[in-house]
Formats: C-alpha cells, structure tokens, sequence
C-alpha cells in the first residue's frame, strides 16, 4: 500500500495533541511504516512540498497567522481533521471572547499584560510590529474558517485516541472510535 | 549578488521547538547583520480572561497554556492556591505524589527535546539537509537510540500518568493537596523498568557530554555570552525542582542574591515589554534593565546550584563543574549536557520516591486559614516559573500575573541568534537554508516553550524573515537567495 502522506500544524493551542501524538510511544516506528510527514513542527518542512491525504489541525484561530495557515491545510489536504477541544471549540484560548461587561476583550486583555505599573514600559505601548501578526477580533474555531471532514474530540484526545483514527484514516475509513476513548475526566 | 539596500531575513515558522516563533534578521546595506530578533507571535490574554474563574479551576485551567509542561502549570498554580487555603506545609503524601508528578514531568520533558527535537541537528550536522533533520530520520538511521529516547519519554508520561491521573492535563493536585495516592500497582509498574531508564539516562549524559568535547570549537563560539543566572534552591544549596529560595550568580559566579523569599519577587524582578514582541523582558531590578538580565534553565541550574543531592547525577554536576573551571558555564549548547544531567537526576529521585510507603499514605488535603494572595515559583524543565493571584471572598480570581521560563530567557535568547546570524550570515551574498537552521539550533537549545511564552504573549513556531533597509519583506522561509 502507497504510503499516506501526513500534515500537522499547531494553530491556537498549546501543542499538547502534538503531544499526544507522541504518546503512541513505539508505535511511531509502525506509524512510519504507513504515512510519511510532509509539512510539521516535528520536522523542518515549512512549506508543502507536495498535496496531502490528511492534515491534522492543533488549534483554533487567534492571529490572521492561524487563518491563513488554515486556508493553506485545507488547499493541500484532501482530508483535514480538527485534533482536539481548541481546534473543534477554541479551547482555553476561546475564553477571550467570554470576558463578561466588556466591548473590547482583546484590549482588555492586551492593557491586563502590558500597561500595568508592574512593568517598565513607559509610554504604555501594547507590542505592535510589522513582524507580529494582526490579533483577530475574536477567537475562532477551524470550522468558522474552512470546511472540517473529520473532529477527534479530547484536552488533548489520548494517544490511543489519535492512534485508533489516524488508523481508520490511512484506510481510508472514517474513525469510528469507542466511548471510552472520546470520555474525558 | 550585491545589494545596496538594507534588509530583514525573516526564518517562519520555527520547527523542532514547542510553540510557534518566528526570528528576524536585520542586515545592513554591506549583509552585515546589525540585529536578529525572536518573536513571540501569538498572544492569548490568559491574566485577564481567568479573572472571575474559582480558585479550585486554576490548577486545571492554567496547565491548558501548555501541552509540554502543563504539570509545571499545574503544580505552580496548586502551590499559589495552597497558599491561598492557608496551607504551608503539604502532608507527606501530598508534598511526595506532587514531586513525583514533577520529576516524571521534567524527565519527560527533557528527553522530549534532546532526542526528538535537537538530535537531529547533533547527529547529522546543522547543515545537514531540511528534509533530514527530524525524529524520524533518528529513527531510521539511529533506530537503537530513538528507541531509547522514546521509551524514556514514555516512561516519564506513565510517571504522570499514575500521579496526575492523565498524561496531559491531569487533575490531581487540589488546592491544599492531592486527590490521589500511588496505588501499589501502579508503584510496582514502574518500579519495573526504572533501572533501565538510569542506566539509558547515563548514557545521555555521555552524549551530550561527548558532543561538548568533541565539539569545543564549535560549542565555545556558539551563542557563547557572559549572563546571570537564577533558579530555586534548596536551603542547603542543593538542586530542587519543587521549591525553595531564589538564588541569582553573576558571570563570574558571585552571588547577586540568595535563598530570596519567593513571595517577594515583584521587589527584586521587573519586566520590561518591547513593542516588537509579546514576550517581556525581565530583568533584577538591582542591576537595571540594561544588566540585569539573566539566564533560567538547566544551564543555569548547573551554575547557581553547590551539588545535588542524588549520587550519580551529583557526580555528573562535578564533571560539568570541572569542565567550567567551577565558573558559571555560559555557552549555549552546553544546556543539552546539563539537561541530560537532570534527567538522571530526576530518574535518581522516581526511584527514591517509589521506594517511599509516604506514597500509599491517605492524609492527602489539608486546609487553613484563608489568605487573599498566592505567590509560587516551581523550576520547570526551562526554568523558573512564576504564578501569582489575588482571590476575592467569593473565591473568584481577581488579579493574575505569570512569568514563565520561556520568558526569564527572552534577552538571552535574542543574544544568542544575533551573535549566531553575526557569525554565520554577515558579510554573505548569498544566504543558505543552513546558515538558517544554525539560528534555529541556537534558538532550540533554550528549549523554548512557545506555547507557554503565548500564554499572555503569543505562540512561538519559528520563522526567518528578510527584510531591506526600508523594511520591506523580502523573503520568509527555509531558502533565501539574495536579490
């Protein structure tokens, strides 16, 4: 069998599905022997080098970075799953948009990091620099920005979890995965 | 080819390390580099939006900044909280199954980095071909070493496993204690296998040595800086992860301050913020912004420490000791040597604990007199970690502030790329993905945790920018021809 050809990305999370996918331990040596990594934070491919079968998202959006990576996943995979609570419903970083009484969260949280007498910053310059991506409004889920085929729920979902789906997948199956591997906590 | 104009070099995303980054490098108009910059590109907002969550949330909610270490999170914040419950002595039970979690962690953590983030760059060369430098090229050409680094970081999860509950994002420190002892057969599990992980653990320990030795060259001219350094100690000076006083060494290894009451940072460490990153810039108030920074780490445990307290990795601290002339060590990539050091000794330490009936104990929580403030620094895998909150009556959060290790490093990590692009890119007409990647191995021997660096800042993937003089864009990425 042709071997499957993997992208990941981390977006807004915290790395930890990237994590968990490390999690399935020596099995990464059996995992090898199926798929082959194209573009990952676990290797140097920056770009695509070539289209994908599956693209597995860590993350949800928080920066015009995110999105636009997100675009360029969902261009080169034919199959792009959502690892993960940030990446399906924003996760710890969502809880931005819930700041209650507010009409600005974004600046509310910006001045609560940087203009604060704790901190020697002068002219209460919140960091703004051609080199740092534009902060979105709001956090978004991947599926508020493209069309998701596949949720592989859990904080982060286990390395069993992982294992189960990206085996359906290279089969060219949907997961279809038992109860106790989507129960958390 | 010649260029008149200045310009930015722009390496994104940074790979190998935790987290999203990106760095830039300055050139003049002649390709010498004035400047190169990490930065930090995401920003999460955490100190505002926990504001209003229950003091019990912290401990869980907090770990979620980040997936590589979320037991530091987690315990900090559970030593902030316990403070906060009135509690400042744990029961043994309580105080042992979270020093076990964090050596678990820490061991996880390094081995994570040395093996499958940076070997790559060790085994096959900094200039060794982008589509090469990975895990997975360990695996297939160094099969026998993957093995070991996997089945050491495995070791390190299942630790967590049996004392967080999870292997990320576990649940069992509690305000006031833990919810969980140490089952005897979960003991007897890893009780199994932990001879084999010391002996792997000295075997790291001969290879980052060896790859100092073999390369002092290479390693003295390489993001090679005086700096301060700082992290926890115990009363007695020995090396502690879990807790203790603050101690700061110069260069030369003098004492800046010792055993300093961690409750008190705010009065000895400031932060600075930079419009071009939204990480802080930290720094000792009694020295400036200008000097006063310094390093955190494994690199900079092994400076400010007298010993540690477990034999081998003890002997191995004498070792690294000698090869510094018993002077603080401020080269760069000696922190892969003094990370594997901590691994052995975090194997040294799971054993001892195992082999501790504290462990089975059922006097897990205890409570006391209510405060307003918690304050906790733990020594993470990278380095000091602070939490700090403010609760009101009501139990809800009212004040967050948080300085990670990532952070403690920030100026230091911005020398070591500038004196890297300095060395290995100015005055060249024609930049390689190579000349790149050595910026990025200088970047990855601080272990950066991106994500954690986000979590009032943003996340760190690394990226290289180009840029002229005008400071238009000229190319991202791993291969860069001049124009």
């Amino acid at each position: 069998m042709k071997k499957k050809r993997i992208a990941t990305t981390s977006l807004a999370g915290c790395f930890g599905c990237h994590m968990s996918l490390l999690d399935i331990d020596e099995r990464i040596f059996d995992l090898l022997e199926l798929v082959e990594f194209d573009r990952s934070p676990l290797n140097d491919l920056k770009k695509f080098t070539r289209r994908c079968d599956i693209g597995l998202i860590e993350g949800g959006c928080c920066n015009e970075e995110n999105v636009h990576v997100l675009r360029e996943f969902r261009q080169n995979c034919d199959i792009l799953v959502a690892v993960g609570q940030c990446a399906i419903m924003g996760g710890l970083p969502v809880m931005r948009n819930a700041i209650m009484h507010s009409d600005d969260p974004l600046r509310e949280c910006l001045e609560e990091a940087y203009c604060t007498p704790k901190v020697l910053n002068p002219e209460n310059q919140i960091p703004n620099d051609p080199a740092l991506p534009l902060l979105l409004d709001k956090v978004y889920t991947c599926v508020d920005v493209v069309k998701i085929d596949y949720q592989i729920r859990g904080c982060p979902p286990s390395g069993e979890t992982i294992w189960q789906a990206l085996n359906a997948l290279v089969r060219n199956e949907a997961p279809a995965l038992d109860y106790a591997l989507i129960k958390y906590d | 080819m010649k260029t008149k104009k200045a310009r930015i070099l722009e390496i994104e995303p940074l790979t190998r390390v935790e987290g999203h980054g990106k760095v830039t490098v300055h050139l003049d108009e002649n390709n010498e580099v004035t400047e190169a910059r990490l930065h930090i590109v995401e920003f999460r907002g955490f100190e505002r939006f926990i504001q209003g969550r229950l003091l019990w949330e912290v401990p869980v909610i907090v770990q979620r900044l980040c997936g590589i270490c979320p037991v530091s999170h987690h315990l900090a914040a559970a030593k902030a909280m316990d403070m906060i419950v009135g509690v400042d002595q744990l029961t043994p039970t309580a105080e042992k199954m979270r020093r076990l979690m964090h050596y678990g962690q820490v061991m996880q953590s390094n081995v994570l980095h040395f093996f499958h983030l940076c070997s790559p760059d060790l085994l096959f060369g900094f200039s060794a071909p982008a589509k090469k430098r990975n895990i997975f090229s360990i695996i297939k050409e160094f099969p026998d070493l993957a093995k070991k680094g996997v089945l050491m970081r495995k070791y390190g999860q299942e630790v967590i496993l049996h004392t967080a509950g999870k292997k990320i994002h576990g649940n069992s420190a509690v305000p006031g204690g833990i919810n969980k002892n140490l089952q005897l057969t979960e003991r007897d599990a890893l009780l199994k296998d932990i001879d084999q992980m010391i002996a792997w653990s000295q075997e790291a320990v001969d290879i980052s040595k060896n790859y100092t030795m073999e390369h002092l060259g290479l390693v003295e001219g390489f993001g090679n800086f005086k700096s301060n350094h700082m992290s926890l100690v115990r009363e007695d000076g020995a090396l502690d992860l879990y807790d203790g006083g603050l101690r700061a060494v110069d260069a030369n290894g003098n004492l800046i301050f010792d055993h300093m009451d961690y409750r008190n940072f705010d009065q000895f460490i400031m932060e600075e913020v930079k419009p071009w990153s939204y990480m802080k810039f930290p720094f000792i108030k009694s020295r400036g912004n200008l000097d006063g920074w310094y390093r955190v780490g494994p690199l900079a445990r092994m400076n400010t420490i007298s010993f540690i307290d477990t034999p081998l990795a003890n002997a191995r601290h004498a070792e690294f000791r000698e090869f510094s002339k018993h002077k603080p060590a401020n080269m760069t990539l000696a922190y892969h040597w003094a990370r594997m050091i901590e691994v052995l000794h975090c194997v040294e330490k799971i054993k001892e604990l195992l082999h501790d009936p504290d462990l089975q104990g059922s006097d897990l929580m205890l409570k006391g007199e209510r405060r307003e403030e918690g304050i906790a620094v733990i020594e993470a895998p990278r380095g000091s970690l602070f939490h700090h909150y403010k609760v009101n009556e009501n139990d809800q959060v009212t004040y967050c502030n948080l300085i990670v290790s990532t952070t403690h490093n920030n100026t230091a990590m911005n020398l070591a790329v500038t004196d890297v692009a300095k060395k290995y890119i100015s005055g060249k007409s024609r930049i390689s993905e190579a000349m790149l990647n050595h910026i990025e191995v200088a970047v990855r021997a601080y272990d950066p945790c991106l994500s954690c660096a986000t979590h009032a800042l943003g996340q760190m993937p690394l990226v290289v920018e180009l840029f002229d003089a005008n400071n238009n864009l000229i190319d991202t990425g791993s291969q860069f021809v001049s124009k």
